[in-house]
């Protein structure tokens, strides 16, 4: 563990002389100070002119999960097929906003875009999350059943008593990643709330910005309240009622997106000189214009994606250590609604694309905003994962006196590979997100993807996200190997112990 | 409240969103995203009354988050009428055949970008190009831009032989322009291009601090935004209709309503006007060739 760890900080040392670290804002402590007024003073009063914003951030959530939700049970059936789990890695690799892109061409920017993006990326989610609460599931009931019973039967009255709360559980955590994701695909134009967060933070309008980010706080924080089990079948009913208002479907543009625009241009070129929209086969110049691409955007893309990640990755590490003291019982007896969890939860629950935003704002365009929104976000995420096992672990009684010295003496060495595994879960996120701010203005994959679309290329986007998605795989898979290698090496410091 | 009733509250509630959705086609427009959203729509507003009043059809202006989007919805059908810059028309009448510019302001033919600089370079006003901005920072408005990012880049690249990210310290891309005046001024970035007629309606209505940020130089003339219809408009609306809408714009006499563009009035436009955007895109590789 202690070699998993230099490695990796020494690679984000690495990468701190690539990185672009300027702060292009001359006065961001100004405008800190302004954002904070606003946060002191909101305007309720804007809540009730954006109130259809908030509702169809709740209505994409629902749609959109609830087709995830069937589409993951799906592929959890069928999740021992390699093909099958290829399909739901690579659908899970590309962030709702480059799938809200790719859908926009297809069905316009309007309510079946943003649900589609979210069910998408949502499916796969939830196909690798049901199939292991499945594999994992006790089968005790299950083999106690005699032998005549058909498998059907014993899969409804065996297995899904068994695994039903755990699917709740996921299913309510999914339902809050869902609403975030709604809120942020507004930036880019749905109706949702990020549409007007997306122009109060941009024009300084700090009060109002403030509200809209306080219900939307009150909104997730009093889920427990409203998403009751019984309550969903007519929230459904509902969403999609209000939804199918709005449904709009052209087969023209789908046969146009699949059978043309994505078709290379190399591809297409004569028959857009000539008028007739043909296609030729030109497999030199193809691979010509692929080489383009791949070299000339993509890798610096790449590259920039990595230099990003990684310093955000030690510093979230970092983060998660300093959050961890403010927030576990251990030193903070009885905290709830103090300062500390109140930072954890606001962390935690404003999306890192919104935290991103707000921190361009302040800074300009630089790496120092989005490392700052990555390891703020993402320390919050793993400080709350890991502090439930340092609540649980018994501190001995001759321990250190002082908190700073039992924090790192006592404390730590025990939680620390849990620590390292946490953190290292959130690393394939990381990237993605990464990936993502490239459309804030940050020279990663993103922002090829933003100016292939400026420029109308679908061809060139549709290949920017495959090597995007393939990177997130990469780093997904060699992700799953440190943690088993974390997992191993802590079993064997207990054996010894 | 107990849970029948809330249930009957939100079945209601659903009931009467379905009610008020269900309408007749209308026909609707959008806008590129060239300043801030508050200006676009006390403009579009006034324009989609205007036009529902001349065209006895209701109008409804939608508005986008950025200029791909503009051109997207075009393209998809969700808009049959824009107000596009020179640039974002050209992409969507490529995309789209039969698509047709029939408006302009009377200023577009003849539209220039200025380079502006925050008064601390010390860059003055020049005739001629400024090399001196080499090594600067430097914001462009929005990547699909004709007069924050298509027409500044041709006359960079074409004075100082390089791309822009080789000659400038550091290239941004601001989002719209009102936003590039703001950061040009506050020192954000040390120079930026910027739409004139932006530039001039700030200055009138004194959001610009002249003593912070100056103009330096000024491009050629080039022509720029449009009204762009879908040429399958009149399958729907009638025989005629790109016509009517055309001529709806050209009689577009109201003070307010033009000054909010701003324009003095609108002129004939056609595809062909717009050729030499098509040139310099093609050169700055926006265009595939």
């Amino acid at each position: 563990m202690k070699q998993i760890t230099l490695f990796f900080i020494g690679i984000a040392c690495l990468c701190l002389i690539f990185a672009d670290l300027e702060v292009i804002s001359l006065d961001p402590w100004f405008e800190i100070g302004r954002i904070f007024q606003g946060f002191l003073k909101p305007d309720f009063k804007v809540l009730f002119e954006l109130r259809t914003s908030l509702v169809n951030t709740v209505i994409f959530a629902f749609c959109g999960s609830s087709l995830a939700f069937i589409g993951g049970i799906v592929g959890a059936f069928f999740y021992k097929v390699t093909i099958v789990r290829y399909l739901c890695s690579s659908v899970r690799s590309i962030h709702e906003i480059f799938w809200s892109f790719l859908f926009l061409p297809l069905v316009g920017l309007n309510p079946t875009c943003g649900i589609l993006a979210i069910a998408v990326h949502n499916t796969g989610i939830f196909a690798k999350g049901l199939a292991e609460i499945y594999q994992e599931a006790d089968r005790k009931p299950y083999d106690a059943l005699p032998k005549k019973i058909g498998k059907t039967s014993a899969f409804f009255y065996a297995i899904i008593p068994v695994i039903y709360p755990e699917i709740k559980h996921f299913t309510r955590y999914r339902f809050e990643c869902a609403l975030r994701s709604s809120a942020v695909l507004g930036f880019i134009g749905l109706p949702t709330i990020g549409f007007h967060l997306e122009t109060f933070f941009r024009e300084g309008m700090y009060t109002e910005a403030s509200a809209l980010l306080i219900a939307f706080y009150l909104l997730i924080a009093s889920l427990k309240f409203w998403l009751r089990e019984k309550m969903v079948p007519l929230y459904l009913v509902c969403a999609w009622g209000i939804v199918s208002t709005k449904f709009t479907f052209s087969m023209e543009n789908i046969i146009r997106f699949f059978t043309y625009e994505i078709i290379p241009w190399p591809m297409r070129k004569q028959g857009f000189v000539d008028g007739t929209n043909s296609l030729t086969f030109e497999i030199g110049n193809t691979i010509a214009w692929l080489k383009d691409i791949l070299f000339l955007e993509a890798m610096p893309g790449i590259f920039n994606t990595m230099v990003l990640t990684q310093i955000s990755f030690v510093l979230a590490g970092l983060a998660t250590m300093v959050l961890m003291v403010t927030v576990t019982k251990h030193f903070a007896p009885g905290l709830k609604g103090k300062p500390g969890t109140l930072l954890l939860i606001v962390l935690r629950t404003t999306p890192e694309y919104i935290l991103a935003y707000i921190c361009i704002q302040i800074f300009g365009p630089s790496m120092i905003p989005a490392i700052l929104a990555l390891s703020l976000h993402n320390g919050a995420i793993v400080a709350f994962l890991t502090v439930k096992s340092i609540d649980q672990i018994p501190l001995p009684m001759d321990r250190s006196k002082g908190i700073i010295n039992c924090y790192f003496y006592e404390v730590i060495p025990r939680i620390y590979g849990v620590f390292l595994a946490n953190l290292f879960y959130r690393w394939e996120v990381m990237v993605r997100e990464s990936a993502l701010f490239g459309i804030l203005g940050i020279y990663t994959l993103g922002f090829y993807v933003d100016s292939a679309i400026s420029d109308d290329k679908m061809d060139k986007v549709i290949i920017i996200i495959a090597v995007m998605a393939l990177l997130n795989i990469g780093i997904d898979s060699l992700s799953q190997r440190v943690r088993r290698k974390i997992k191993s090496e802590g079993t064997i410091v207990a054996k010894a112990a | 409240m107990n849970h029948s009733k809330l249930q009957f509250f939100l079945l209601a509630l659903l009931f009467l969103f379905i009610s008020q959705n269900i309408a007749e086609p209308v026909f609707s427009f959008t806008a590129i995203p060239d300043q801030n959203d508050a200006r676009l729509k006390e403009r579009f507003d006034k324009v989609a009354v205007y036009l529902s009043k001349k065209l006895q059809i209701p109008v409804k202006y939608i508005p986008v988050k950025s200029y791909a989007a503009s051109v997207a919805a075009f393209k998809n059908k969700e808009v049959q009428l824009a107000w596009f810059g020179g640039l974002s028309g050209v992409k969507a009448r490529r995309a789209v055949k039969g698509a047709v510019a029939i408006a302009q302001g009377e200023e577009d033919m003849t539209f220039v970008s200025y380079f502006i600089a925050n008064t601390k370079t010390k860059l003055k006003y020049s005739d001629e190009f400024p090399k001196e901005i080499e090594k600067k920072t430097f914001t462009f408005g929005s990547k699909g831009s004709t007069s924050g990012r298509l027409m500044p880049e041709f006359y960079i690249r074409e004075h100082m032989k390089k791309a822009p990210q080789k000659i400038f310290k550091r290239v941004g891309f601001s989002g719209d322009h009102s936003k590039t005046i703001a950061l040009v001024q506050s020192g954000g970035y040390q120079v930026g291009a910027v739409n004139y007629k932006v530039w001039e309606k700030e200055i009138t209505q004194g959001l610009i601090d002249t003593n912070k940020v100056r103009i330096i130089w000024k491009t050629p003339p080039y022509p720029d935004y449009n009204w762009t219809i879908r040429g399958d408009t009149e399958k729907t609306f009638g025989q005629g209709f790109v016509k009517k809408v055309q001529q709806a714009l050209l009689e577009m006499n109201d003070k307010q309503l033009l000054e909010s563009f701003p324009r003095k009035r609108f002129i004939k436009a056609d595809n062909s006007m717009y050729e030499p955007i098509l040139k310099t895109g093609t050169a700055i590789g926006i265009f595939d060739e």
